[in-house]
């Protein structure tokens, strides 16, 4: 078991479906106070995440980055699940449709809820794509 | 071939056209039950998590009970019922019994002095109101076969804004919903729901009795902003799930709708093909004792 308790089991939920399940070395999510990482053996966290992305790195170092739009995660025992609204895979994202959301909802230039909703939405899929694509965000 | 025979013959092959029709729409309500069920359970882990999430945060959040989501107005006034019906016809009684039970949720709230404010899902819903003239809190048409989840969350949204508002204002200070709960393919019961205010701290802790008891969680930032998170998730999950349950009854009902309607043209095919054999009988018999007559006057003649 000492291998065991080196790895984070990570299971990823959205509103509609499981997303993604397995394990992995570290994750970093963003919640209204910062950055957060988690390493195996965290103690229990429930925290609310913020529209960002989400990075897990598997036991055998690859990257996964995930578009999270709002929700939750909780840790206890190295058991991490991450409770999105919605959430999207980084290779799901289409980066062309989501500059050109983005590009509209700046374009139109209104402060209304649901126009900055749609531009933060189309931003954190840019930046999650170019993360995935090991291109800096910013 | 007589007149007779072939105004049959017409009413047979129109017949047959409609079977065609009922049998298709048959078949698709019978695969779109299976995707709406799958979709029903693919959401129950987000369910599951929220659920757990929720007790604990509330078991460590400073006084639930005087949380605006879950304080139950001391005098009502005007109540909010959310109606889900189909945006399309031929599916039986479906959507007029949720206009019913939710008619009936009304007066009785009436009778207690409470006004009523619908928020309608669906076309047929939406135009029995409107066709009565009758006030909507919000119309959402163009998805009751295939919610998704921003359907939801645009409605949790919605009513939401109208429980936060005061009632001068146009607020409400309860929300109902009523949907159609899918128990099984032959069985679906029109239901309803009190969403707001909350009852879901009780709910929660006798509904999550299988799992272990919430680890001692560290809040981030902290348990009362957690919980402040987390109960407007639940209003949109619940209205999701009323939306799933409904999608799957509305093409239950469709499918028996359609398979009694096929059943019906069979039926009636098999009486319209007697009646135009005996027309077909009758009408060589006649043609033979014509012949046979005429036979007879040229014998009797020569």
């Amino acid at each position: 078991m000492a291998d065991g308790e080196k790895i984070l089991n990570v299971a990823v939920v959205s509103a509609e479906r499981a997303l993604w399940s397995g394990q992995a070395k570290s994750l970093v999510a963003k919640t209204p106070e910062g950055d957060i990482g988690i390493l195996p053996g965290h103690e229990p966290v429930l925290a609310l995440l913020v529209e960002s992305p989400l990075r897990i790195e598997e036991p055998d170092g690859t990257k996964l980055v995930v578009a999270v739009h709002g929700g939750f995660f909780s840790v206890s025992d190295n058991d991490v699940n991450v409770i999105a609204e919605v959430a999207e895979l980084a290779e799901d994202i289409d980066l062309e449709r989501a500059q050109a959301a983005l590009a509209r909802a700046q374009a139109s230039g209104s402060q209304d809820e649901d126009e900055l909703g749609a531009a933060r939405r189309a931003e954190t899929r840019i930046q999650t794509a170019s993360i995935a694509k090991g291109v800096s965000a910013r | 071939m007589g007149a007779q025979l072939r105004v049959y013959r017409r009413r047979i092959k129109s017949v047959q056209a409609t079977k065609k029709i009922t049998k298709a729409m048959e078949l698709i309500a019978s695969s779109r039950i299976v995707k709406a069920q799958q979709r029903l359970e693919a959401s129950l882990p987000y369910l599951q998590h929220l659920y757990a999430a929720i007790n604990a945060a509330a078991t460590n959040a400073a006084d639930v009970r005087k949380h605006p989501l879950m304080a139950n107005a001391e005098n009502r006034q005007k109540a909010a019922v959310l109606v889900i019906t189909a945006d399309r016809g031929l599916a039986g009684a479906y959507s007029s019994n949720a206009i019913r039970e939710a008619e009936a949720l009304a007066s009785n709230l009436r009778e207690k002095d409470i006004s009523v404010l619908p928020f309608v899902v669906g076309r047929k819903g939406v135009s029995y109101y409107r066709f009565r003239d009758r006030e909507m809190g919000g119309q959402y048409v163009g998805f009751t076969d295939q919610p998704t989840y921003s359907d939801a969350k645009r409605i949790g949204d919605d009513l939401l804004k109208a429980f936060m508002t005061p009632v001068e204002e146009g607020g409400v200070d309860e929300i109902h919903i009523v949907y159609t709960n899918f128990r099984s393919m032959a069985s679906q019961q029109t239901r309803i729901r009190r969403i707001l205010p909350l009852e879901v701290v009780d709910e929660v802790v006798t509904r999550d009795e299988g799992a272990q008891p919430a680890a001692l969680y560290e809040f981030e930032p902290d348990a009362e902003t957690v919980l402040d998170g987390l109960l407007p998730r639940y209003i949109d999950q619940t209205v999701y799930l009323a939306l799933l349950e409904s999608a799957a009854s509305e093409h239950a009902a469709r499918r028996r709708a359609m398979k009694s309607a096929t059943d019906n043209a069979e039926e009636m095919i098999k009486s319209l093909s007697r009646q135009a054999n005996q027309a077909r009988q009758a009408e060589i018999t006649q043609e033979i004792s014509e012949i046979v007559g005429g036979a007879d006057a040229l014998s009797a003649a020569g």
